[in-house]
């Protein structure tokens, strides 16, 4: 058991090596230096400019530098916001993208495992039916087609919700977090309805019934436990998904967040911003997907002798 | 070979059984008629701009509309329908190739090969693809045909794990240790032995991968670092409509749904291969 641990962990150590030298080569590679497209610039400025931000030292050189700079969390200075580092840049986007995980991440907990262990449990009666269709739904309807018809019927037809924005207007947080959360709700109550059939069928929940347990005690005490394993194994891959939701969701609803700064990093051609960021982003992603693998492994109890 | 024969053949009486492939398999097929004959139907040139009309609810003149730009839109659709399925069959080709080989490779020769191959795709599965994907638009400017290889090399992963499995599983038969003993080259063991018996899997896993990718460049597009105008594919459509709806809601809703109905179908067909394949699963 602590061995698959020690061993997970050591594994996600080359990925985080090797996902910010490929970000740092690829955009090295980029033709043209990130200054080319502001043309009044004359010869000596760029030449300074260049030198403000280290571009003439040897490219090995530039590359140690900047991988010991984000061990200590110093993603270098931002190309298009003179004076403003990545770093802080990032600290002003995380909160906002992060408060909108989670609101999203409770939202399809808490939708997903109520609808998939309720149609588990009342396997092909319109219990199951209906939840399951709308489900099928959330997996088919894509989170930038589903925002905006979201806001074109509570925000514009019926006026009950605001349009966009993020903790200005009273309600403003509601359709940004509905939309991002319902697909993953719509995935979790698929597996978690999987989950639960097969634990159902296991010979343990036929002892724990026969012994005389309520089936309220049966389901939430015995089934529960292994019948949402695969629903933490997905939570790591859900949060990855989320993230890179967030840059639709905050394009659309015009949120502040780090989802948004990517995406106009990317159109600004911000090199170091969009280096930052995607480092940033892939060092999340990696290790919430370790911590659920880790979640996982623990609760599972056949894992636990090995 | 009978044996094999009545495996599709059974897989094809249950398929067709199941009503939602069945219909999924129908408006897929009618779709794919439409966007072959997109030049040849379509009422207008995709880049056919009429500034004097501008925005226009559906009419007679123009089925479902047109644009700010006087665009008709049935066309733009028919065009988008082209791009949109032509990403997910190339991505998903590119995604089948690579996850094929390289599965085959690791499965068949096994030992220090597999295990090197193998923990790379361990390794690769832990970095998040779509960043990449957008960095590379960024940095390599928004190409059509980088943006396919780009999408395909990502999703080959699971295709890898998939094939390697099967192969592991097949490669001890006596049919493999006769046809090695009979001194079969490695690539016709590949083509004529392995690839046929596992064909089932790949079927399906394809089948389900294609609107995956759909999905993943119409959201590169949606953010405008996908296709470029004044091409469209379902993506930008749903950007341009996004940006109008409140005025001119038809210019979200129609490709909105001519891109929901594309996905319940693929989604349907897959699901019903796999269970008319694999009837094990097919139990819950």
């Amino acid at each position: 058991m602590l061995g698959i641990f020690f061993r997970r962990v050591l594994l996600a150590i080359p990925v985080l090596i090797a996902v910010a030298s490929i970000t740092f080569f690829l955009v090295r590679l980029a033709p043209g230096g990130p200054f080319d497209a502001d043309k009044a610039v004359s010869e000596q400025v760029l030449k300074n400019l260049n030198e403000a931000y280290n571009l003439n030292a040897p490219l090995s050189e530039q590359y140690f530098d900047y991988m010991s700079g984000i061990v200590v969390g110093d993603f270098g200075p931002s190309f298009r916001f003179p004076g403003r580092s990545v770093t802080e840049l990032i600290m002003t986007g995380l909160p906002v993208t992060f408060e909108l995980a989670i609101y999203s991440m409770l939202i399809a907990l808490l939708i997903g495992i109520l609808s998939g262990v309720v149609a588990a449990l009342k396997r092909n009666t319109f219990l199951d039916y209906i939840p399951m269709s709308i489900a099928m739904i959330g997996i088919c309807v894509p989170t930038f087609l589903l925002g905006p018809l979201l806001v074109l019927i509570f925000g514009i037809n019926l006026e009950l919700l605001p349009v966009s924005g993020w903790g200005q207007l009273p309600g403003d947080k509601i359709l940004p977090s509905l939309t991002l959360g319902f697909a993953y709700a719509a995935y979790i109550a698929r597996l978690s309805r999987g989950g639960m059939l097969e634990i159902l069928n296991q010979d343990f929940i036929r002892t724990a019934r026969a012994k005389g347990l309520s089936e309220s005690m049966v389901v939430t005490k015995h089934a529960m436990q292994g019948g949402l394993l695969p629903v933490v194994s997905f939570l790591g891959p859900a949060i990855a998904g989320l993230l890179s939701g967030s840059f639709v969701i905050e394009t659309i609803f015009q949120i502040p967040g780090l989802g948004r700064f990517y995406v106009e990093a990317a159109f600004n051609r911000d090199y170091t911003m969009i280096l930052g960021t995607t480092i940033f982003f892939s060092f999340m992603i990696v290790i919430f997907n370790l911590l659920s693998d880790l979640a996982a492994l623990w609760l599972n109890p056949r894992s636990r002798d090995t | 070979m009978s044996n094999s024969s009545s495996l599709w053949s059974d897989a094809f009486r249950r398929l067709i059984k199941n009503k939602a492939a069945v219909g999924g398999a129908i408006v897929l097929l009618i779709l794919f008629i439409l966007a072959a004959l997109a030049p040849w139907i379509a009422p207008y040139p995709y880049a056919y701009q009429n500034l004097d009309l501008g925005a226009s609810p559906p009419s007679a003149e123009h089925l479902l509309g047109t644009d700010i730009l006087g665009r008709d839109l049935y066309s733009r659709i028919l065009y988008g329908a082209r791009i949109s399925l032509l990403v997910g069959f190339v991505a998903t080709t590119v995604a089948l190739f690579i996850g094929v080989t390289w599965g085959l490779i690791a499965g068949y020769f096994g030992g220090k090969i597999d295990t090197v191959m193998m923990r790379i795709v361990d390794v690769l599965y832990g970095i998040p693809f779509i960043i990449f994907i957008i960095l590379l638009m960024v940095v390599f400017g928004r190409n059509l045909w980088l943006l396919f290889i780009a999408i395909g090399a990502v999703e080959w992963l699971t295709m890898a794990r998939i094939v390697r499995g099967q192969v592991l599983s097949l490669k001890n038969q006596e049919f493999i240790l006769a046809a090695q003993a009979m001194g079969v080259s490695n690539f016709s063991m590949f083509k004529r032995h392995l690839l046929p018996n596992i064909l089932g899997p790949i079927a399906v896993y394809a089948t389900l991968t294609i609107p995956q990718v759909m999905l993943l460049e119409s959201f590169l597009s949606f953010l405008g670092l996908g296709i470029q105008p004044p091409m469209s594919s379902w993506g930008t459509l749903i950007k341009d409509g996004v940006e109008s709806m409140e005025e001119y809601s038809w210019l979200l809703i129609y490709p909105g749904l001519t891109f929901t109905i594309t996905l319940f179908a693929l989604n349907f067909f897959g699901d019903g291969l796999r269970d008319a394949l694999d009837p094990k699963t097919s139990d819950n």
